[in-house]
């Protein structure tokens, strides 16, 4: 694709932060504590990132999906982690909300999601429902002017540092086990019956938290209800549909960082006599690498283009691009490891962090599986 | 207020290569790029801008229409409108008739507080346009501005960076000053203030436009000819004395005396 040069401006904007920023200091610091600096998400939030696509009445940037997914690429490049901070808002807690916002819920909780001032983590995934979020077991019973929520939800990105959550619970107890009678709620952390798990050790994506959700009758007042009631799973089905684009665009980007240390190592490490790129089996594996990634990027691009078009092949294309990206950038990974030898097994070799934090990039937001399910049933059950 | 800021697109050095042959930059495929100095020109503008919200900051370039480029980046990182000065009669410029056409296009602009521009370009390093400009606008300047201690009315207090150390200042307005990186770091842009530089309009003017004939432009009214360019020879790699202090002091003294130095 050929970039407008506004485009080129996003990505010139998300380079120099991702270069100047990004450091390796700092990057090591995040992975051994922890914990993600404060005063980088408040410059992340300066820059716009937080809101790329949110309409500017409500504190967003009026940008496109082609600059979002920019800006997730370039910094991607340089950290995986970063991406997450910055997809979060714009799409699983942004996205609900734009999707079936009143006025006045866009207003309170939208604004302060796309400046970066509160965080809103996205709870749908269940213990027991993951792919299958139609086998959503929360409860949500009214009473008066309040729902009473009651139930459990795993694997939250940002969770334990959130101030508000969307999350999903049923509401109609007579359509149990279907994905009928689910309802959104937007529930406020600090409200009596809500608590967390502990953080969860993962394999990579250090410095974002991800915990369960507890919800213990917890009374929400239904000007918090997001949506109609009984509504629910189809606004988290079409925010899973755009968030999509956010992980296909986080994975060129990782892998593009992966594909630059091969290449870099690959001119750097001599054996035989002669730098590896020299050997044809190094060489032609970068081509491959690099041919790949072209394509997974034209996916992308593709699937951000159509979205801003605003296109009915929006969804399918974004669940290519996604299924796609996320596989290769796995391979890539792999294969930059590969390259590195012995070296790519050690931690302070750029790519050691690379191949475990884009391992969960098939899995979250949409498993390859269910990727290749949504475009199966685009073709075969029309 | 209002602060206008001369800007220019120059070659990113760090990416140039230097054609051994004729000595020259080979510019090809080479990205452009804001000027350094030139961004911190830009922050000064944007920094007083954020002290007195009331201020309109202009960007004047000279350049061809690629320049453009560079001064949506300048709007995105705040300012408020651009001229970009570009025509053929333009081309070949030296300092001076840069500076003629540059003051040529403030004098349209007009009613300016100050004016900023980076102490100089990375590809030329002449450092001579600012000061030139001011000359030719009759308007004092202080070059290498480090710090902007205070605006008052009708001056303002700078320090001026010299090798070891630095002067205090006060300029009346309207003055040049032209910045050097110490004054400050450059913002980002922002997305939302790229989306909005492409809303603006730049504004184009040739010699017409800025009241200026065909020979105070450009090559022709350019003095300076370049008779030769090259690439100074790499020094040579330094020698390095190995032993106790008394023989190497012994040794270094033999050498130099060997090669006539001492």
């Amino acid at each position: 694709m050929i970039f407008s040069e506004k485009h080129d401006l996003i990505r010139k904007l998300a380079r120099d932060f991702a270069e100047k920023e990004l450091t390796k200091e700092i990057l090591d610091e995040i992975e051994e504590t922890h914990e993600y600096p404060r005063e980088l998400l408040a410059k992340m939030g300066k820059a716009g990132f937080f809101g790329v696509k949110t309409p500017k009445k409500y504190g967003g940037q009026g940008s496109d999906y082609i600059s979002y997914a920019i800006i997730l690429e370039e910094l991607g490049r340089v950290s995986a982690v970063t991406d997450i901070w910055v997809s979060a808002p714009n799409s699983l807690g942004g996205g609900p909300l734009m999707l079936a916002g009143t006025e006045a819920q866009l207003e309170k909780y939208l604004r302060p999601v796309a400046t970066g001032e509160g965080i809103m983590a996205f709870g749908l995934t269940e213990p027991e429902a993951g792919s299958d979020a139609g086998g959503t077991r929360s409860t949500a019973v009214k009473d008066g002017d309040y729902y009473v929520l009651n139930g459990r939800k795993t694997f939250i990105t940002t969770a334990p540092v959130a101030d508000w959550a969307i999350i999903y619970a049923r509401t109609d107890m007579t359509k149990v086990g279907t994905s009928r009678g689910i309802s959104a709620f937007i529930v406020d952390m600090k409200l009596p019956g809500v608590s967390c798990g502990k953080a969860e050790n993962k394999m990579g994506i250090i410095g974002c938290p991800t915990s369960d959700i507890i919800l213990e009758d917890v009374r929400v007042h239904k000007d918090d209800l997001l949506g109609e009631e009984n509504r629910g799973f189809q606004n988290a089905m079409k925010t899973l549909d755009i968030g999509r684009i956010g992980v296909a665009a986080m994975s060129i980007g990782v892998a593009q960082g992966a594909l630059d240390e091969a290449i870099k190592y690959s001119k750097e490490r001599k054996q035989f006599g002669q730098r590896i790129a020299d050997f044809q089996a190094i060489g032609f594996m970068i081509a491959d690498m690099a041919t790949k990634l072209q394509a997974a990027k034209e996916l992308v691009y593709r699937a951000a283009q159509l979205k801003d078009a605003n296109s009915s092949e929006a969804g399918v294309a974004a669940s290519m691009a996604k299924l796609y990206a996320t596989e290769i950038c796995n391979e890539i990974a792999g294969k930059a490891v590969q390259i590195h030898g012995g070296y790519g097994f050690i931690k302070e070799y750029k790519v050691e962090r690379i191949y475990r934090d884009c391992r969960v990039f098939t899995i979250f937001e949409g498993t390859s599986q269910v990727q290749q399910l949504v475009i199966s049933n685009a073709l075969l059950k029309k | 207020m209002k602060i206008i800021v001369c800007a220019k697109q120059v070659p990113d050095t760090n990416e140039v290569k230097i054609d051994p042959v004729k000595g020259t930059l080979i510019r090809d495929g080479v990205p452009s790029i804001l000027n350094p100095d030139d961004a911190n020109a830009l922050e000064a503008a944007l920094a007083l801008k954020d002290r007195y919200p009331d201020t309109t900051i202009s960007v004047v370039s000279m350049g061809p229409p690629q320049a453009n480029y560079m001064l949506r980046e300048c709007l995105a990182m705040g300012a408020d409108e651009a001229y970009l000065l570009s025509s053929r009669a333009f081309g070949g410029a030296d300092t001076c008739a840069t500076s003629t056409t540059i003051a040529a296009g403030i004098r349209k602009i007009a009613d300016y507080d100050i004016i900023f521009a980076g102490r100089q370009a990375i590809d030329g390093d002449t450092a001579q346009v600012g000061p030139q400009t001011a000359q030719r606008l009759g308007l004092p300047s202080v070059t290498y501005v480090q710090n902007i201690r205070e605006l008052k009315q009708g001056s303002v207090i700078v320090e001026r960076q010299l090798e070891d150390g630095y002067e205090v200042v006060e300029v009346q307005t309207p003055c040049v000053l032209t910045a050097v990186k110490e004054l400050n770091t450059p913002r980002y842009m922002s997305v939302e203030n790229i989306e909005e530089a492409y809303t603006k309009a730049i504004t184009t003017w040739n010699e017409v436009d800025v009241n200026l004939k065909p020979e105070d432009c450009g090559l022709k009214a350019s003095p300076t000819q370049i008779l030769r360019s090259f690439a100074p020879a790499p020094k040579g790699k330094g020698k390095l004395l190995a032993g106790s202090i008394a023989e190497v002091s012994a040794q270094l003294v033999a050498e130099l005396s060997e090669l006539h130095v001492i």
